[in-house]
């Protein structure tokens, strides 16, 4: 049998050549997508911003002055909600991993968690109504806009706590409860230290998320107009992306405030990348901290 | 094929422990210190020790030999009770440490666990300094006072022949350390909380020959200390450190008397083919 072995050399470079410039085009593609976007809106917003617009109320209908009061309110939504979320979700996330048995119950805990994450944010809105704002009489406040909030980013924290948690290598467990350290010692002393970094991962998603939504706070915090800084967990707050979405669909005068919306969604993008880039900081820390704590 | 390999490169070492006409231990009268009567363990349906009944005394070294899963290491883990972290673990019989059944209503686990030391075949130092691995066993058993802490982190490091390397960098992460060092500050940190009995899993089978010989003078002497119960697959390493020997297959002891014995003398013909090489 006569074998071309020059010939299914060449078909086989050509495939893996055609292979890799398709993964190759589409990795760029994706981020050339995201460049796009974040070009234009800075292309649009860079004029507006100055230190006025990030310190000074809107004023004239909100098509001039700054949007200093949902700088305030997105941040205050940001800080309430984790507050709330992580915890709540670190516990669960250990308790799912470290302690519940394998069986119905865990793996329903589970399937509803990832449920919970599947849910529309609008759903959350009115959910965070009926239960913070009517039910449990909060009123319009950054206390049922952070808790609506918190629950819609609690399945993020849970599912990224156990994840970090199941990274954590097992001889660690072993090797601590064969000492005689109580299962609790075990997980406060070895485990959590060592998957903290990873936690933090959900941090960092949970404030990309928690910055942009809108829907969760549409009925339970936002403000259309609220030219002051909130005293209390119980006023209501403007918030960036929903100070974006009047601004640009249902504002006093669209037209006039379009570079305001441009600049509002640049100072919002700017907010999450700060506090993803501190958020790391604080990954990287912890990361070194485990080694010799 | 591994095993094979590893007991070749084990063959070519050379022993650092000289060996023993007679065990000394072998000569004054004993203690029983642990005691197992017949001890029936179930995976699930999987019968992994049937009916072990076996004496160890106190401060002696006992090596338990067999084939890989002939249930040597299940037996091992039953004196700290590590079997219990395995679901669907049965235990029938008795298991009696210094006359007392651990397996009892009542018997507090973790207490168990700081009596009876354990060290993995996988080095397994935590995430933390030098320093804190050893301290660990201290705090989590509730000690808290500074200098008592240090003293002891400083002996228990000189016990396992590892202070002398460590005690310029203490507060480095464990993790700097080579694989032999971290075994012998895994050993450091069973010490550190006072055990009478510490349970090796094959604590050398990860290492290098030279960081193996360290670990087998070690043994030789905590003996002096410690009751210790070795599983290993070297035979000349059994040869080398234990008193006494107990082979293992199938989930049965098959035979267990001094380790002079078993190696010159066995009684059973799979003991001989497993320790001739003939099988395992």
């Amino acid at each position: 049998m006569n074998i071309d072995h020059d010939k299914i050399f060449r078909s086989k470079r050509n495939k893996q050549n055609f292979a890799f410039w398709t993964f190759r085009i589409l990795s760029f593609g994706i981020a050339g997508i995201l460049f796009w976007i974040l070009g234009f809106i800075v292309m649009h917003g860079i004029k507006v911003i100055s230190w006025d617009f990030i310190t000074k109320m809107p004023e004239d209908g909100m098509t001039k002055g700054g949007i200093m009061p949902a700088i305030v309110g997105t941040l205050t939504l940001v800080a309430g909600s984790i507050i709330f979320a992580f915890p709540l979700g670190i516990m669960a996330g250990i308790y799912m991993n470290e302690y519940a048995r394998e069986g119905f119950l865990k793996r329903f805990i589970q399937v509803m968690t990832n449920n919970l994450a599947g849910i529309p944010s609008i759903v959350f809105g009115l959910f965070g109504m009926s239960l913070f704002v009517n039910k449990l009489h909060f009123g319009d406040s950054i206390l049922a806009g952070s808790l609506t909030l918190g629950i819609l980013v609690l399945p993020i924290v849970i599912r990224t706590t156990e994840e970090a948690l199941k990274a954590v290598d097992d001889s660690f467990r072993i090797g601590s409860l064969a000492l005689g350290a109580s299962k609790w010692q075990t997980t406060s002393r070895v485990i959590l230290p060592s998957a903290f970094p990873n936690i933090i991962t959900g941090l960092i998603l949970s404030i990309g998320r928690v910055s942009g939504e809108t829907a969760p706070i549409l009925f339970t915090c936002a403000a259309y107009f609220l030219p002051k800084l909130p005293h209390s967990i119980m006023d209501q707050v403007m918030a960036l992306p929903y100070h974006l979405y009047v601004i640009a669909t249902s504002g006093t005068n669209i037209t006039e405030s379009r570079p305001i919306a441009y600049g509002t969604a640049l100072v919002l993008i700017a907010i999450v990348l700060i506090m993803n880039i501190l958020a790391n900081i604080l990954r990287r820390y912890f990361g070194k901290k485990v080694k010799t704590n | 094929m591994l095993t094979v390999m590893e007991e070749k490169i084990a063959s070519t070492e050379v022993p650092i422990i000289p060996k023993q006409e007679i065990p000394a231990s072998n000569v004054v009268e004993q203690k029983i210190k642990i005691q197992t009567k017949g001890v029936n363990l179930h995976y699930g349906e999987f019968h992994a020790l049937k009916g072990i009944t076996m004496t160890m005394q106190e401060k002696t070294v006992t090596a338990l030999i067999g084939p890989s899963g002939c249930g040597k290491s299940t037996y091992l883990r039953l004196f700290n009770r590590m079997n219990d972290l395995i679901p669907n673990v049965n235990i029938e019989g008795y298991v009696l440490v210094d006359g007392k059944d651990i397996y009892e209503r009542g018997v507090h686990v973790d207490e168990l666990r700081k009596n009876v030391g354990m060290v993995f075949q996988k080095p397994n130092p935590f995430p933390k300094t030098i320093f804190e691995n050893v301290a660990y066993g201290l705090r989590v058993n509730g000690i808290t006072d500074k200098n008592f802490i240090a003293e002891r982190v400083e002996r228990s490091l000189e016990q396992a022949a590892l202070w002398d390397e460590v005690k310029d960098k203490m507060k480095k992460s464990a993790f700097e350390l080579s694989g032999g060092q971290q075994q012998r500050l895994c050993i450091a940190r069973a010490l550190a909380v006072e055990p009478s009995i510490l349970l090796m899993d094959e604590p050398a089978s990860a290492l290098d020959p030279i960081s193996s010989a360290k670990i087998e003078e070690l043994i030789y002497e905590l003996k002096s200390k410690y009751t210790i119960i070795i599983v290993t697959h070297n035979m000349q390493q059994a040869g080398r450190v234990s008193d006494h020997t107990a082979f293992f297959y199938m989930g049965e002891l098959i035979e267990t008397n001094t380790t002079k014995e078993i190696f010159t003398n066995p009684q059973n013909i799979r003991t001989q083919n497993y320790i001739t090489g003939r099988f395992g």
